[in-house]
């Protein structure tokens, strides 16, 4: 649960302007979605939100304290690809967070706090409806089986943001739709504030509190390269939504979504997600 | 139908491997008798028997001046030197090619360098190996550490380089420290293209064995095959450079299986 800043950033390759004057201001437990077409710029948002990249001007600000300039445990992400380990199980990349956190020196726990670990992690598995895969390798596992297991290991290590960089793109619509509802759930039982880089404009507007659009104002071949993309819209999604407060994890029984209970009617993404079904 | 749609069954398969062996082993023999009928003293195409004889006095008869089976003290010699070197070489590629691969300072730094060692020939070094370490086992398997290592630690970090630039960052939102990352996440996957980049080095590995054995030796494959050159003794020869071939060739075979065993998850990563 954290408040992102951003103060005047902008992004330049050289004499390249990707973006330019980004000033927002994001609430804690907010989900933004950052759409806008290919090349202005959203990803290289996301990455200077990760700390991969720094701004060329300007400042982001996490609950008020300058960005650390490089990734850390408080910022959590799943990419579209890459993001689970290939050589690790289901289960051991779930727990690789917590090993990595406890154990400094070797990155493995033994014994008790191991099977500690592996009890926490069987939970989220079942949370994200991956019980009874923990033993495979992801290669085994269709793609949005692996986003679900690359949110489970992200949100192990209880990150304070977590960055999707279009995790859901690559999926089919069923599965997508599926998942778009874990996502949800996710994002009302953790205290997670979510920033979503997505060209797909239903699912922008079905899981955010707040779409942002990121477009160039100048497309004119001989202004390209000197003017970027800045945020041209900035939709509060109506009626409001706002997550639970809660703040642990606690295992629903299947079938039962804390989103389906929410207020529904009106809602844009009703069109998109059929959670009741 | 067009040949690049054509593939070969299971049966066919076997039989198309066989071919090239069978065709080379018809053409030597073909030739063998031919000028064995000529000559029956001939030496260079020894006929079956006498190579069969040649090993089994190699192989199975103590010799007497040593009182050692040769071929079996021959190969042990070569096999402890050939695996001592190669170990060497592997352990050192697989730091530094960690190191280099994932660090930039570290490439900075190491990168040219180890490109530039890569290229300077090893065998042109025998002569200062010999000169600094003596006549000994140190600078043969020296010969085969500086032979073989360069080109391992180039190979192995770019194999670390080609990680996902996504995993790296992932570690690091998971609180990963650089320790950390190399040995969680960049070591375990390394290891499988480690066996792949130590095959490759086989090769050239066993090249500098034979070399250096063949220069100054009093053992080992190499040093039997050209001290028996002055005899023309090609029955030894020939059987000599097979079993050669033979335990290059299961080496590799181990490796590979090795590799499946050990990283079961790395097929489908390299199908990617």
């Amino acid at each position: 649960m954290s408040a992102i800043r951003f103060n005047d950033v902008w992004k330049e390759y050289g004499d390249h302007i990707v973006l330019e004057r980004i000033t927002m201001e994001v609430e804690p437990r907010a989900f933004i979605a950052l759409v806008g077409p290919s090349g202005c710029g959203k990803t290289t948002l996301l990455r200077m939100l990760l700390g991969e990249e720094q701004p060329t001007r300007g400042q982001i600000l996490v609950d008020g304290k300058p960005l650390r300039a490089e990734p850390d445990a408080d910022r959590g992400v799943v990419f579209q690809r890459y993001s689970v380990f290939p050589h690790l199980t289901v289960l051991q990349n779930v727990m690789l967070g917590r090993e990595l956190r406890d154990a400094k020196l070797l990155g493995r726990l033994f014994g008790a706090a191991r099977r500690a670990a592996a009890d926490d992690a069987m939970k989220l598995l079942a949370e994200v409806g991956l019980a009874g895969q923990e033993n495979k390798y992801p290669s085994a596992l269709s793609g949005g089986m692996q986003q679900r297991l690359a949110l489970a290991q992200a949100i192990m290590r209880g990150p304070k943001i977590l960055l999707l960089d279009e995790p859901f793109g690559a999926l089919d619509p069923g599965i997508r739709a599926d998942i778009h509802v874990l996502m949800k759930r996710l994002w009302n039982e953790t205290n997670l504030t979510v920033v979503m880089v997505t060209h797909d404009l239903s699912e922008a507007f079905g899981l955010a509190t707040r779409v942002i659009a990121l477009e160039r104002q100048r497309n004119r071949p001989e202004e390209r390269e000197r003017y970027g993309a800045t945020v041209s819209r900035d939709l509060e999604i109506f009626p409001r939504r706002t997550a639970e407060v809660r703040t642990i994890i606690d295992p629903a029984p299947a079938g039962t979504t804390r989103s389906s209970k929410e207020h529904q009617p009106g809602r844009p993404g009703a069109l998109v997600l059929k959670e009741h079904s | 139908m067009r040949l690049v749609n054509i593939r070969p069954g299971r049966q066919m398969r076997f039989y198309l491997l066989a071919l090239p062996f069978l065709l080379v082993a018809i053409a030597y023999f073909t030739g063998s008798s031919a000028r064995l009928a000529e000559n029956p003293n001939d030496k260079l195409l020894p006929a079956l028997p006498s190579m069969v004889q040649a090993v089994k006095q190699m192989a199975f008869v103590v010799d007497p001046r040593s009182g050692n089976y040769l071929m079996l003290t021959d190969t042990v010699a070569s096999l402890g030197r050939l695996g001592s070197a190669l170990a060497i070489s592997t352990v050192a590629a697989l730091i530094l090619g960690i190191v280099i691969g994932l660090l930039p300072g570290a490439n900075a730094l190491l990168g040219p360098f180890v490109s530039v060692t890569s290229m300077v020939p090893p065998l042109a070094l025998l002569p200062i190996l010999f000169i600094v370490m003596g006549l000994g086992e140190n600078s043969k398997i020296a010969l085969i550490v500086i032979g073989t290592l360069p080109c391992m630690i180039r190979d192995l970090a770019m194999k670390v380089q080609e990680l996902p630039r996504e995993q790296i960052v992932k570690a690091q939102t998971l609180g990963a420290s650089t320790w950390q990352i190399a040995l969680r996440v960049a070591v375990p996957q390394t290891l499988p293209r480690l066996i792949d980049v130590l095959r490759l080095q086989l090769g050239p590995a066993w090249l500098f064995l034979i070399a250096a054995e063949a220069i100054a030796s009093d053992s080992g494959l190499g040093y039997r095959i050209f001290l028996v050159r002055r005899y023309l003794a090609m029955d030894v020869i020939i059987p000599y450079v097979a079993w050669i071939t033979l335990l290059a060739f299961l080496i590799d075979i181990g490796l590979r299986v090795l590799q499946r065993k050990l990283f079961p998850w790395f097929a489908s990563v390299r199908a990617e």
